[in-house]
């Protein structure tokens, strides 16, 4: 990928977020940690108290994490790789933020609906179809899973005011 | 010949109308798992878990292993006919397969792909039949510090066998660890790393994390990637099929090599992607032709579908004999026999023979039904890899939503999910493996109580771990596969040595 080795202006470098997520790591690392001695991490009267094993996982992931962060400080002058260009931060928002939004419509709206209303949506802005094919396709990937899951399965998923309507 | 017995039960087990049927179900679908973007072996199954809770359990793993046979299947299609792995382990694949596809020569590919991924899977079930009921037999004596020693060299053979920064393997494998301890310690009934949140009182289920880690994270990838397939056409007849078959035999040396590779790789925890690098870097160094290799050898295609195969089958002998999974699609399979109320490990041979020859039958019928499915069905596979990412995208988005909130009808979960989907992005693009991380949240409560069973044993003492030669030689095993990158590196530094740069393509899982 040669357009990766560039840094423009606007991206970010790899190893900035190599350390983002070490520090990340090692804060979730310090959690466990904390957690596990304020449960007792040693000998108990009956043996291993609760924070015995995870207060070790705790330590290691902080100490890796703690390497991890060294060794890109390390590398911090000569590697200067972007971590993602412009275009490519796009594309990845361009499925990101309609995913985070449908999954909040599954939440409010139920499932069926919202899966119609996202594919259907994102293929007419996104991929630049029709309105008559992207709803065909929407709306049929909604009706196969409602007859797979509702009907034929019987698991039931989040449903909203529309099923209400039709008797589910 | 007590196993030949117990297998003619299993195949009567096996061979019922409605097995068959799910069988085909499994390839297929499978096949179009491994075809597509953002679906793999490991969330495929785990989207399709619920489906199966209403079927007895002999009849969903069945339809779950088939569907993990296809995906392995499926790979290699992407692999050679539009050069793009469907899944880690059939990148070496692409390195002869895709110019064989472009001098017209993509039938002869995907036959051969497709008999050698056969022959590498009849193989490693042959070994599975003999070997699994011994070592079940032997582990029967296992107390929990010879247990948490495999699991110990589970973990360790991670660091050792794995490609990149051991200290980013550690780091994911420990975040994995101490996600499986959120919720209630199943010992002392104490809350643990819940800070208040009710919601995670059962703690983070990994089917969540798998659909999420490989499922969203892939198609964030791919997106980046900003995918437009444009691939090579196939043709495959009886003509093509035959005339492949025919220069296969040629081959066997390489065959037998790979079937070997594969098989270790796969039964200790190294998985089908190293098996399939090191199967072609070995057979580029042996075979006759080694200098062409990378320019549309047969051979080049035949060595890693073999060796991808047969890790990705015995993946499951200690999964099934010991309880312990040697890759993630294996631990997911693990996770649907927990539901289902099975416990996997010696136990099972004893107590539910037919399960477990059942399962066994149906790996001999599910890859010969898979070399015949997939045969007979590339062009249609080929199709739905043309279709647009824009509707494939959002559809697969759609699948990965049902998948998590079918685990445990919890809408929290599709949020974690989503969580999931960009931690595995970030952490793909830093070359954190997600592998160990997702065993060590399936094995980690196990893994806790065994090695908190070895201390009650011992008071505390760590040398319970080499308190007998099995246990001790375990262990020591574990420790030496451990400090392996830091021992290589030494030898390194007294020889210098021009990089592998087969290694360097190898992705890091």
């Amino acid at each position: 990928m040669a357009h990766n080795q560039e840094s423009g202006p606007a991206s970010v470098r790899t190893v900035v977020i190599d350390l983002v997520v070490a520090v990340v790591i090692f804060a979730l690392g310090a959690l466990v940690v904390y957690d596990s001695y304020r449960l007792g991490s040693s000998w108990g009267s009956d043996g291993p108290q609760a924070g015995y094993f995870p207060f070790y996982i705790g330590l290691l992931i902080c100490i890796t994490s703690a390497v991890v962060f060294a060794q890109s400080l390390a590398r911090w002058k000569r590697d200067t790789k972007a971590f993602v260009d412009s275009g490519q931060f796009k594309q990845v928002l361009i499925i990101l933020v309609p995913s985070t939004v449908y999954v909040l419509g599954v939440q409010l709206i139920g499932i069926y609906v919202s899966s119609a209303v996202f594919i259907g949506l994102f293929m007419k802005l996104m991929g630049k179809y029709g309105w008559l094919r992207s709803t065909v396709v929407g709306v049929a990937v909604s009706v196969i899973a409602f007859m797979l899951f509702e009907v034929w399965f019987r698991i039931p998923l989040p449903k909203g005011p529309f099923e209400t309507l039709i008797g589910y | 010949m007590e196993e030949l017995n117990a297998l003619f039960h299993g195949f009567s087990v096996a061979l019922t109308p409605f097995n068959l049927v799910l069988m085909m179900v499994g390839i297929i679908l499978g096949v179009i798992i491994g075809v597509l973007p953002g679906l793999g072996g490991a969330n495929g199954v785990a989207i399709l878990l619920p489906l199966t809770f209403t079927m007895s359990p002999t009849s969903a793993i069945i339809m779950l292993s088939c569907i993990y046979w296809g995906a392995l299947f499926g790979g290699a299609i992407t692999s050679i006919l539009f050069n793009i792995p469907g899944e880690p382990w059939s990148v070496a694949t692409t390195f002869d397969g895709y110019p064989m596809a472009q001098q017209g020569r993509a039938g002869e590919a995907l036959t051969g792909a497709f008999t050698s991924s056969f022959v590498g899977a009849l193989v490693a079930v042959i070994m599975f039949t003999f070997l699994a009921p011994l070592v079940a037999r032997f582990a029967l004596q296992f107390g929990p510090p010879e247990f948490f020693s495999v699991y110990l060299l589970t973990f360790c053979s991670f660091v050792g066998t794995g490609k990149g920064n051991p200290f980013k393997i550690i780091a994911a494998m420990m975040l994995g660890f101490g996600m499986a301890a959120v919720g209630i310690d199943i010992v002392t009934g104490q809350l643990r790393l819940m800070f208040g949140f009710t919601e995670l009182l059962s703690g983070f289920h990994f089917l969540v994390a798998v659909i999420g880690l490989f499922g969203i994270g892939e198609i964030l990838l791919s997106m980046e990637e900003g995918l437009s397939f444009s691939g090579q056409t196939a043709k495959i007849n009886m003509k093509v099929v035959l005339e492949t078959w025919a220069k296969l035999p040629r081959y066997w040396a390489t065959s037998i090599r790979s079937c070997l590779i594969g098989c270790w790789m796969g039964i200790i925890p190294g998985g089908a992607t190293p098996a399939s690098f090191m199967s072609y870097g070995v057979a580029r160094k042996m075979s006759k032709n080694g200098d062409k290799f990378g320019s549309g050898q047969l051979e080049g295609v035949v060595a890693p579908e073999t060796a991808a195969h047969a890790a990705g089958t015995s993946a499951l002998l200690p999964m099934i004999t010991l309880g312990i999974p040697g890759s993630p699609t294996a631990a997911v399979l693990l996770g649907g026999l927990l539901i289902w109320g099975l416990q996997p490990g010696p136990l099972l041979f004893v107590e539910k023979p037919d399960f477990v020859w059942g399962l066994i039958a149906s790996m001999y019928l599910g890859n010969i039904a898979g070399l015949i499915v997939v045969l007979t069905t590339v062009p249609l596979f080929a199709a739905i890899l043309r279709v647009p990412f824009p509707i494939i995208a959002p559809v697969i988005v759609v699948i990965c939503a049902i998948g998590a909130y079918t685990v445990k009808n919890n809408m929290l979960d599709v949020w974690l999910m989503m969580m999931f989907g960009l931690v595995g992005y970030v952490f793909k693009k830093l070359d954190y493996p997600l592998a160990p991380m997702v065993l060590a949240l399936v094995l980690g409560d196990m893994a806790e109580s065994s090695f908190r069973q070895s201390m009650l044993i011992s008071q505390g003492s760590a040398a319970v771990f080499w308190s007998n030669w099995l246990v001790g030689s375990l262990t020591t095993l574990a420790l030496a596969l451990l400090f392996w990158p830091l021992i290589s590196a030494g030898m390194a530094r007294l020889r210098a040595k021009k990089p592998d740069q087969l290694l360097e393509q190898r992705p890091i899982e």
